[in-house]
């Protein structure tokens, strides 16, 4: 049997569907589980006094990857077949740059506000009415920006083809730079508990 | 031989219902972030594509959009992207995974106790205030989501976890995005 089943056949577009619900329930559980459904302490990263948002995001990162890495290495996963998003560079950084304003001033993200509804937050409500306004306006100025939007294309393209260095000395390395993170989480926590708390 | 059955005191339902009413404390975040990942996996290994949220709000916008002016959806190809598929455009894969998180997340929420009607913010702003911000950062938000097609799911952990190149960039943007406004917005939530 080989990976991504889904790519090799063994369902079809509306079984598809069905593993689309039951993988958002637990993408959606975790996110509960993790804190997320809650702005203020999705927000108390930005202030060094909370860094869960930095713990479950790079935990969840290097598992996928280490996962993937693995299953690809034994010959289980097709890597070809996983779908990666091509790099427009430029719109990109702009778009990251505005995500994280829009994290910082709303406290969410998508997929958190999803969360935050779904267990009762008005302000979880109004940032879902926000995100379908901010896609509404994008939409209607889409054929003045299509130019930057399609700009600085580079294709489908990962760290290890456009530095040339190994898939697996790349996975080490944000394994590695991973737990320097966590690490400095850990301390920036402790020091930051003399001045406020931590958001429960 | 007879057993007596022990009637449940009603001091245990007591602790039961005061359990369900007390929120419990978050998951550790590295073993929350295992399942996250773990969730990621197996979409990657099921699927061969990963976690999404704002790809469903592009497909419900366009909808609606054609909906209410087809002509005009049709000559947009933002909306005409989004609309392009055989059959119903609503059969889409994000689509209902966005319903599957909206169901974890409140089975999640009711396991442990925090299912609330509430709005959260700082101390220092009324929830007018904090309301507003919320719709405005949402609708920053989702203007970013699109133009970097993707959000904290489908770049950051999933591009993420491929080593995708424009994912990194895009993740690092993000927080320095956050960082560079938190002190301008530190009366919403400190």
């Amino acid at each position: 049997m080989n990976a991504p089943f889904f790519k090799y056949g063994l369902f079809n577009d509306e079984v598809s569907l069905i593993v689309a619900v039951i993988i958002g329930i637990g993408f959606g559980f975790f996110l509960e589980r993790a804190g997320f459904g809650n702005a203020r302490k999705l927000a108390a990263q930005f202030y060094f006094t909370d860094m869960t948002v930095l713990k479950v995001m790079f935990t969840a990162i290097v598992t996928a990857m280490l996962g993937v890495y693995f299953l690809s290495v034994i010959g289980f996963v097709d890597l070809s077949l996983v779908y990666l998003t091509p790099t427009f560079l430029w719109p990109q950084i702009v778009g990251g740059l505005l995500l994280g304003f829009g994290f910082v001033i709303g406290g969410y993200c998508p997929g958190t506000s999803c969360v935050s509804a779904s267990t009762g937050r008005i302000d979880g409500w109004v940032y879902l009415i926000g995100i379908f306004a901010g896609v509404f306006a994008f939409g209607e100025m889409f054929p003045l920006m299509e130019t930057f939007y399609n700009s600085t294309p580079m294709g489908q393209q990962t760290l290890s083809q456009l530095t040339g260095l190994p898939y697996g000395l790349l996975v080490f390395a944000v394994v590695v730079m991973a737990l320097g993170a966590f690490m400095a989480a850990e301390w920036g926590e402790k020091v930051m508990a003399g001045k406020g708390r931590k958001t429960q | 031989m007879t057993t007596h059955a022990v009637p449940q005191t009603g001091a245990h339902e007591h602790e039961a219902i005061a359990s369900l009413r007390t929120p419990r404390p978050y998951m550790n975040p590295y073993l929350a972030g295992i399942g996250l990942g773990l969730v990621l996996l197996a979409s990657f290994v099921i699927m061969g594509r990963g976690l999404g949220a704002s790809g469903a709000f592009s497909t419900l916008v366009s909808v609606g959009v054609a909906k209410a002016a087809p002509e005009h959806a049709a000559a947009n190809s933002f909306y005409s992207e989004n609309l392009a598929t055989d059959g119903n455009p609503l059969k889409d894969w994000l689509l209902f995974e966005v319903i599957g998180v909206f169901a974890g997340g409140f089975l999640s929420g009711v396991l442990s106790g925090r299912i609330k009607r509430t709005t959260e913010k700082g101390p220092n702003i009324s929830v007018r205030g904090r309301l507003f911000f919320a719709f405005l950062g949402g609708g920053i938000m989702g203007f970013g989501a699109k133009l970097a097609r993707g959000c904290t799911s489908g770049q950051a952990l999933t591009g993420g976890a491929l080593l995708n190149v424009g994912s990194w960039a895009f993740m690092m943007c993000v927080f320095a995005g956050a960082y560079a406004l938190a002190y301008l917005m530190r009366r919403e939530w400190q």
